[in-house]
C-alpha cells in the first residue's frame, strides 16, 4: 500500500480550447490534512473533479493510494476509498437525515443492490446510522426531509454523508461557504473529528479556517501551483502574498 | 431507375415536411428543455383549421390564416399554462404537453368527427408537373418543396440577420446565459413557442391535403418527429435538416424495396424456411416494417450516440 | 437509540420500523381490512332477486386489481426512481402473452401448472423483458431515457400487429382460463372466483412492492433519484441502480398482464400499445406520484372514469386529460399529495374550520363541472353521438342539441360557475394560509 494517497502528475485539464490545469504535479501523503487556496477561477474545483472522476484529463495522471484511476467512473473511484463533498450542497432532499447517512452506509456495508433486506430490521446499519446522527448533532432532526434543514444543518449532513462509508481520502469543497463564524467553529472541529486519520484535502477560502486545520497548503493560481507548504512559510511567501493573500494575511 | 428517381423525389418531398415540424420542435427543445408533446397537435390543427378556412374562404387565405391560428395558440398555450407549470421541472412541463395533446385530440374528434375529413388539394394545383420515366410527378408536390424551402430560407435570415435571431442562437446552446445578459427571456420563449408551432401548423396545412386529415395523425406523425429530432441532435437546425431529409427518403424507400432478411441470406446461400427459428422476421419485407425503421433508429441513436448527429448538448 | 424509533415519511405518515410481533400486528391489520373490503364490495352489487353477481361490477372491479399492480409498477419507475416511461404497457403486455401461452400449453397438455401461478409466469415474462429492454433503455435518464422508451413501446407495438407466431397478429392470443389445474380445485369459470384470484395477487403484489421501498435497493433508487451524483459518491452506480428498478418493475407488471389473460382470456396489440402506457402514466400522476398508495387511488379514478362514464359518453378521455392537466398545473403531488397538505392542520386539531370554505368552492366547482361536461356532451353528441344514432338524454329528459338553449346553459354554467369559483378561491386561500400559519406555530407541520 503506498504511502502517497493522492499522486498528481502533469495533470493538465481543457475545455475546448480553455486551459484550466496547467500542468500541476502535487502529492498528498496518507493521513495528511492538505487544504487548497487560492482565487476564484482557478481551478480548485476542477482539480476536485478530476480527482473524483466527474472529469476526464486531457493529459498527465491521477493516481490513489498508487492506483491510476484513468478512465474510472465516480462510483468506481468511491469504491476504491474516496469520498467527496460538493460546493453547492449535494444530498437527497426528499429522504430524511436518517436515511440519507444510511444510505452513505449502504455500500460500505455490503448491501449492494439488494431487494430482500428489510431496512428496519438491519440492526446494526440503523445503530450505525445513529451514531453518526449524533456525531454530527443532527439527532434532533433524524426524521426531518434533508430539503427542509437549515443551510448549516445541510452542510453538517453532507461532511456525514461524505464521511459515512469510511473513505479513507476525504475531499471537502467549501464546506464551510456562507456559515456565519459560530457556524464556521463548529463545522471544523466537526471536521476535524471525522476526518481523524484520514487524509483530507480541502478547498477553503475562509483563512482562519484553513490556518487552523491544515498540515499544507497549496496555493493555486491560474491553474498552477505556485506554492506548497506548510501554513507558516505560506503566509510568508511573497508570491502568494501578491497573488491572493496580501500583504496584511492574519 | 425510374423508381429510384421516383422515390427520391418523394422522399424529399415528405422530408422537407418533416424538416418544417422537427425544426420547430427542435428549436423549443434545445432552449427551453421542453419536449413538446402537443407539437404533432398543432400539426393537426393547421391541417383542420386550413380545411375549414378552405371550405368558406379558400385555400390561399388558409395558408396565411391557419399557421397564424396555431401560432396565437401556441402563445397562448405558453403564456398561460407552460409558463406556470415550468417551476414545477421538465418532467411537468413534459407531462402538461402530453395532456395537451390528448386533450387536443378529443376537442378535434368531438368539432370535426371522428372520420377523415375530405381535405383535398386544391383545383388550382391539382395536375402533373412533370412526368419522370411515365410517372406524373404532381404540381402539389412541387408546390410543397417551395412553401418548406421558403420556410427554411425565412428561418435561416430571421435567426442569422435579425437581433431576436442571434438572442434565439445564442439561447439554443447556452440558454442561461442569455437570461443573465438580460435579454427578456420569457418574451423570447414565448416568441419561439409560437412561431414553432405555427410553423407545424404551416406543415399541417400543406400537409394534410397529401396525407389524410383525421384525429389520429397528431398521434401518428409525433413519434416520426420526435426521432427526428433526437438523431438530428439538440441545438442543431442543420442536424435535424439532415435527419428530416435522411428519415424521409429512409421511409419512401423502405416502401418500395420489396425485401426481407431472408433474401439477404439467400445471397450469402442461407436459406430461410418455415421451420428456421425467427421464421416470422426474417421473412417480413421490408415494407411492412418501414414504420417501424424511425423507432429502431431512435432507440440505437439513443443507446450509442445519445447527442445525435450534430448535437451539441445534451438531451 | 435503537431501531425501534418510529421514522416519518416526507409524506408525514407514520411508518413503523419495528421487527417485533407487536408490530407486525399493528401494520397488518390495515392490509387485511383492505383485503376483507375488497371482498366484500362486489356483494353491494349482487342481485339478490336471481342470486347473481354483477358481471359489470366484478370485471370492473378485477380491472381495477390488475391496473393498479400495473400502474404501482409504473410508479416504481416514475415515482421511486424518478425514470418517466412512455413504453411501461410492453412489459404488461408481454407478461400478458406470455401468460396467455402459457395457458394454452396447459389446456393442450404440454405443460402442467397451477392456474394460480399462471399470473407468476407473466411476471417472469415481464421480468425477462424488462432486463432486456432495461439494459438498452437505462444506459441513459431523463428525457432521453423517455424516448427510448417511447421508441422501445412503438416498436413492440408495431410487432404485436405484425407477427402472428407470439403476437397472434391483429386478433391476439386467445385462451382458457379454464384449465382444470388450480391448486385448490376452483374452476375459475365464474367471475366470483376470478375476482378473488385477482384481489389475492393484487394483495400479493402490492404488498411486495411497498417492501421493496424498504430495500437498500429501493431506498437507493429514491436516492438516485434525487441526486444521481451524491449516489455516485455513495459507491453506487446510477445505472445499475436505474436497470434493477426497471428490470424489478417489469415482473409486476408482467404479474398484472398475466392476470389480464386470466381475466379476459384474450391478450391483443392493445395491451402493449401507447395508450396502454399512457394509462399507467395518467393513473401514477393523478394518483399522486411521490408516496407509494397514490397509484392505487389514481387507477381507481382513472378506471371508474374509463368503465363508468364510457358507457354514458364517448368524451371519458378528454375528462380525464383535463383532470390531469389540472393536477400537473396545480396539484403535481396529486390526490395523495392534496390529501398529505391536509395533514398539518389536522394536527393542529382545527382541521373543521375548513368545511364551510370547501362547500363555498365546491359549489361554483360543482356548477362549472355542470357546464363544462354539458357543452363537452353536447359537442361530442353532435358529430359523434348522433352518427351512431343515439339521442341526448338527461336523466328522463331528453334534450336537443340543435337548439340553443342547452349551449346557453351549458355555457352560462361554466363561465358563471367559474367567476364565482375565483371569487371565492381567494377567501379559501386566505383561510388556508391562515391555518398553515398557526400549524406552523404549533409546530405540527412534519
Amino acid at each position: 500500500m503506498s504511502d502517497v494517497a493522492i499522486s498528481l502528475r502533469g495533470v493538465h485539464k481543457s475545455f475546448g480550447r480553455t486551459q484550466i490545469i496547467r500542468g500541476v504535479d502535487l502529492d498528498i501523503p496518507r493521513g495528511q490534512r492538505h487544504a487548497m487556496i487560492g482565487p476564484n477561477g482557478a481551478g480548485k474545483t476542477t482539480l476536485f473533479n478530476l480527482i473524483s472522476g466527474r472529469f476526464s484529463l486531457t493529459s498527465g495522471t491521477i493516481a490513489l493510494n498508487g492506483r491510476s484511476i484513468d478512465g474510472l467512473a465516480p462510483h468506481e473511484i468511491n469504491r476504491l476509498g474516496l469520498s467527496r463533498s460538493f460546493q453547492i450542497t449535494s444530498i437527497f432532499p426528499r429522504l430524511t437525515v436518517f436515511e440519507n447517512i444510511r444510505c452513505g452506509l449502504l455500500w460500505a456495508r455490503g448491501y449492494r443492490y439488494s431487494f430482500w433486506h428489510l431496512l428496519g430490521g438491519q440492526r446494526a446499519l440503523n445503530e450505525e446510522a445513529d451514531r453518526l446522527i449524533e456525531q454530527l448533532n443532527l439527532q434532533d432532526r433524524r426524521n426531518v426531509p434533508a430539503g427542509l434543514l437549515s443551510y448549516a444543518e445541510q452542510r453538517a449532513l453532507e461532511v456525514g454523508i461524505t464521511v459515512a462509508g469510511g473513505a479513507e481520502i476525504v475531499l471537502l469543497d467549501e464546506p464551510t461557504a456562507g456559515m456565519s463564524h459560530s457556524e464556521t467553529e463548529y463545522a471544523v472541529a466537526l471536521i476535524r473529528a471525522v476526518t481523524e486519520g484520514k487524509t483530507l484535502l480541502i478547498v477553503e477560502h475562509d483563512m482562519s479556517v484553513v490556518f487552523g486545520l491544515a498540515d499544507v497548503i497549496t496555493v493555486l493560481v491560474y491553474g498552477e501551483v505556485i506554492a506548497s507548504d506548510v501554513p507558516a512559510r505560506i503566509r510568508g511567501d511573497k508570491a502568494v502574498q501578491e497573488a491572493y493573500l496580501g500583504t496584511e494575511a492574519a | 431507375m425510374e423508381v429510384f428517381l421516383v422515390s427520391l423525389l418523394n422522399g424529399l418531398v415528405y422530408g422537407m415536411l418533416l424538416f418544417m415540424l422537427a425544426s420547430g420542435l427542435t428549436l423549443i427543445l434545445s432552449m427551453m428543455g421542453v419536449l413538446n408533446f402537443a407539437h404533432a397537435s398543432a400539426y393537426m390543427l393547421g391541417a383542420y383549421f386550413a380545411f375549414t378556412i378552405s371550405q368558406y374562404i379558400g385555400f390561399w387565405p388558409a395558408l396565411v390564416l391557419a399557421p397564424l391560428l396555431c401560432g396565437a395558440i401556441g402563445a397562448a398555450i405558453e403564456m398561460y399554462g407552460l409558463r406556470r407549470v415550468h417551476r414545477n421541472g421538465h418532467i411537468a412541463e413534459l407531462l402538461f404537453t402530453f395532456g395537451l395533446a390528448l386533450i387536443i385530440e378529443k376537442v378535434v374528434q368531438m368539432t370535426w368527427g371522428l372520420i377523415p375529413v375530405p381535405y383535398r388539394i386544391p383545383a388550382g394545383l391539382d395536375f402533373p408537373l412533370f412526368t419522370v420515366y411515365g410517372t406524373q410527378f404532381p404540381a402539389y408536390r412541387a408546390f410543397m418543396l417551395l412553401i418548406s424551402a421558403l420556410m427554411f430560407g425565412a428561418i435561416w435570415l430571421g435567426l442569422t440577420r435579425t437581433r431576436i435571431g442571434l438572442v434565439i442562437q445564442a439561447a439554443l446552446h447556452h440558454p442561461e446565459m442569455v437570461g443573465a445578459l438580460g435579454h427578456n427571456v420569457p418574451r423570447v420563449f414565448t416568441t419561439v413557442f409560437a412561431a414553432g408551432t405555427a410553423l407545424a401548423g404551416l406543415a399541417g396545412v400543406i400537409g394534410g391535403n397529401y396525407h389524410v386529415t383525421e384525429p389520429a395523425m397528431a398521434f401518428t406523425m409525433g413519434p416520426i418527429v420526435f426521432v427526428v429530432v433526437v438523431f438530428g441532435g439538440l441545438g442543431s437546425l442543420t442536424g435535424c435538416f439532415i435527419a428530416s431529409l435522411l428519415m424521409g427518403l429512409i421511409q419512401t424507400f423502405a416502401v418500395v424495396l420489396d425485401y426481407s432478411v431472408a433474401d439477404l441470406l439467400k445471397w450469402f446461400g442461407l436459406t430461410v424456411t418455415s421451420a428456421t427459428p425467427f421464421h416470422e422476421v426474417l421473412t417480413v419485407p421490408l415494407p411492412r416494417i418501414g414504420a417501424l425503421l424511425p423507432y429502431v433508429l431512435l432507440v440505437l441513436i439513443l443507446v450509442f450516440k445519445p447527442r445525435g448527429l450534430m448535437g451539441t448538448r445534451d438531451t | 437509540m435503537s431501531a425501534d424509533a418510529t421514522q416519518r415519511a416526507p409524506q408525514g405518515r407514520t411508518l413503523v420500523a419495528a421487527p417485533g410481533s407487536a408490530g407486525l400486528a399493528r401494520r397488518a391489520w390495515p392490509w387485511l381490512v383492505a383485503i376483507v373490503a375488497a371482498l366484500l364490495l362486489p356483494w353491494l352489487f349482487f342481485d339478490w332477486s336471481t342470486r347473481r353477481h354483477s358481471g359489470f361490477a366484478l370485471t370492473m372491479l378485477s380491472e381495477i386489481g390488475l391496473m393498479a399492480i400495473f400502474a404501482l409498477s409504473f410508479n416504481m419507475q416514475m415515482g421511486q426512481a424518478g425514470l418517466l416511461s412512455f413504453g411501461h404497457a410492453i412489459l404488461f403486455g408481454l407478461g400478458g402473452y406470455c401468460a396467455a401461452h402459457t395457458m394454452n400449453a396447459i389446456k393442450a397438455g404440454a405443460m402442467w401448472l397451477p392456474v394460480e401461478l399462471v399470473p407468476l409466469v407473466g411476471g417472469l415474462g415481464g421480468l425477462l423483458f424488462g432486463v432486456l429492454f432495461g439494459y438498452v433503455a437505462t444506459k441513459q435518464r431523463a428525457t432521453a431515457f423517455a424516448m427510448i422508451t417511447m421508441g422501445l413501446g412503438e416498436l413492440v407495438a408495431a410487432c404485436a400487429l405484425m407477427f402472428m407466431g407470439f403476437f397472434g397478429g391483429e386478433g391476439g392470443i386467445s385462451t382458457d382460463r379454464v384449465t382444470g389445474t388450480s391448486l385448490f380445485g376452483v374452476s375459475y369459470s365464474s367471475s366470483w372466483q376470478v375476482y378473488c384470484l385477482v384481489v389475492a395477487w393484487t394483495a400479493i403484489a402490492v404488498l411486495l412492492m411497498r417492501l421493496q421501498t424498504q430495500t437498500p435497493l429501493g431506498r437507493m433508487a429514491n436516492a438516485t433519484r434525487d441526486n444521481f451524483e451524491r449516489a455516485q459518491f455513495v459507491g453506487y452506480d446510477p445505472r445499475m441502480v436505474r436497470f434493477c428498478q426497471f428490470a424489478l418493475s417489469g415482473f409486476f407488471a408482467g404479474i398484472g398482464g398475466g392476470l389480464y389473460a386470466i381475466v379476459y382470456e384474450i391478450v391483443t396489440f392493445d395491451t402493449v400499445a401507447a395508450a396502454k402506457s399512457a394509462t399507467a402514466l395518467l393513473a401514477a400522476y393523478i394518483g399522486g406520484a411521490g408516496g407509494f398508495f397514490g397509484p392505487f387511488l389514481g387507477t381507481i379514478v382513472v378506471v371508474l372514469l374509463q368503465s363508468g362514464v364510457s358507457l354514458l359518453s364517448n368524451a371519458w378521455l378528454l375528462y380525464v386529460g383535463v383532470l390531469f392537466i389540472i393536477m400537473v398545473m396545480y396539484a403535481p403531488g396529486g390526490l395523495v399529495g392534496i390529501i398529505a397538505q391536509h395533514a398539518p392542520i389536522a394536527r393542529a386539531g382545527r382541521l373543521r374550520e375548513l368545511i364551510v370554505p370547501y362547500v363555498r368552492i365546491l359549489l361554483p366547482g360543482a356548477f362549472s363541472v355542470f357546464g363544462f361536461v354539458l357543452l363537452v356532451e353536447l359537442a361530442s353528441f353532435t358529430t359523434i353521438g348522433a352518427a351512431q344514432g343515439k339521442a341526448f338524454k338527461i336523466g328522463p329528459h331528453a334534450v336537443d342539441p340543435a337548439t340553443a338553449f342547452p349551449w346557453l346553459l351549458g355555457a352560462a354554467a361554466l363561465i358563471g360557475g367559474g367567476l364565482w369559483l375565483r371569487l371565492e378561491a381567494r377567501g379559501f386561500r386566505a383561510r388556508w394560509d391562515a391555518l398553515i400559519a398557526d400549524a406552523k406555530a404549533k409546530g405540527v407541520m412534519l
